[in-house]
């Protein structure tokens, strides 16, 4: 009987390594940049690009960083959530209209409404590299202090917003 | 006229090449350097693809930042960590040794010290229980005979 069950053992082993192994997203690599400081930026504002967006001046504010484009797929599917969060006026959203040009990024909005408060655009995608973007969209929590707290990769939901991001924003607020 | 138009379209990929040479061109030596840099960094878009041969739009504008970054006269060392302060150890192709990694380097070599352990410890095992034969006086004569045959016998 004993010999059968180290191959079982071994097997179930096996199992479970690839079970949790096969069910991660390999797209969701976590951020060296949690319980970092946000990388400072001066960008021109989308819809009125004389003036600047600095991103220091949202010190003792929680705010979240929406990285989007108009060209992007999945911020389509999370327009809706964002436009919901920014009627309950709980957390200004800042908008980083990552890779894109003014045009089509304004005429984005257009369609879909405009939750965000004021959105800098980086049209080089190079204020993208300073956070590590490499999808769009991504959602950055930020807190008072000018620290980012978390990263949602990928759309934000419904679900994410009440599991995550809310509970967070309350949490830092409350600082 | 047929012949005309084939050889124009043979020689349609050399004009569609032209654009693409043109980093190149600029500084060969930069270039290359960049190239040995980004060939050992992944591409986070298409995981599996290095920085240098992929055709993402983010592993282009990551080649700018690392030639930017060299005519800076940045070291090769700098620019790594950069990329791994922005995009973590995930980034680098040979992933360093760290207190979580550990198992990654050393598990191959405790596996196959378990195998070995667990061989030694079968074979032992083996021999115990294997029946020590033990022949009488005759069954050995008739062993030696059968094992060298006289000379003789053969005919």
């Amino acid at each position: 009987m004993m010999r059968y069950i180290w191959p079982f053992v071994a097997f179930v082993v096996l199992a479970g390594f690839l079970y949790v192994g096969l069910g991660l997203n390999p797209h969701e690599v976590p951020s060296p940049l949690i319980n970092k400081p946000a990388p400072a930026f001066t960008l021109p504002q989308l819809h009125d690009p004389a003036k600047q967006f600095v991103s220091q001046d949202m010190n003792g504010k929680v705010w979240l960083l929406n990285v989007w484009a108009s060209w992007c797929v999945s911020c389509r599917e999370e327009h809706p959530v964002l436009m919901a969060l920014a009627r309950q006026n709980i957390v200004p959203i800042y908008g980083l209209d990552y890779k894109d040009n003014r045009k089509d990024g304004e005429a984005w909005l257009r369609n879909g409404g405009d939750p965000y408060t004021v959105i800098a655009s980086d049209t080089e995608g190079r204020i993208g590299i300073d956070y590590g973007v490499y999808g769009v969209p991504e959602t950055y929590v930020i807190d008072k202090q000018g620290v980012i707290r978390y990263k949602q990769i990928g759309a934000v939901t419904h679900e994410s917003l009440q599991e995550k991001i809310l509970p967070l924003v309350a949490e830092l607020q409350a600082k | 006229m047929k012949h005309l138009l084939i050889l124009l379209i043979c020689l349609l990929p050399a004009f569609s090449y032209a654009g693409e040479a043109k980093d190149l061109a600029e500084d060969p030596v930069l270039e290359k350097r960049m190239i040995g840099l980004a060939e050992n960094l992944r591409c986070l878009v298409c995981q599996n693809e290095s920085l240098a041969s992929s055709r993402s739009e983010l592993a282009n504008d990551l080649r700018r930042e690392i030639r930017e970054q060299m005519k800076k006269g940045m070291t090769d060392q700098e620019i790594i960590d950069y990329l791994v302060s922005r995009y973590g150890d995930f980034v680098l192709f040979d992933p360093p040794m760290k207190s979580y990694t550990l198992l990654l380097w050393y598990g191959p070599f405790a596996l196959l010290l378990i195998g070995l352990a667990g061989l030694v410890f079968q074979l032992r095992k083996r021999k115990n229980t294997l029946p020590e034969s033990q022949l009488s006086a005759e069954q050995a004569q008739r062993a030696a005979a059968l094992l060298n045959p006289p000379k003789d016998s053969q005919t």
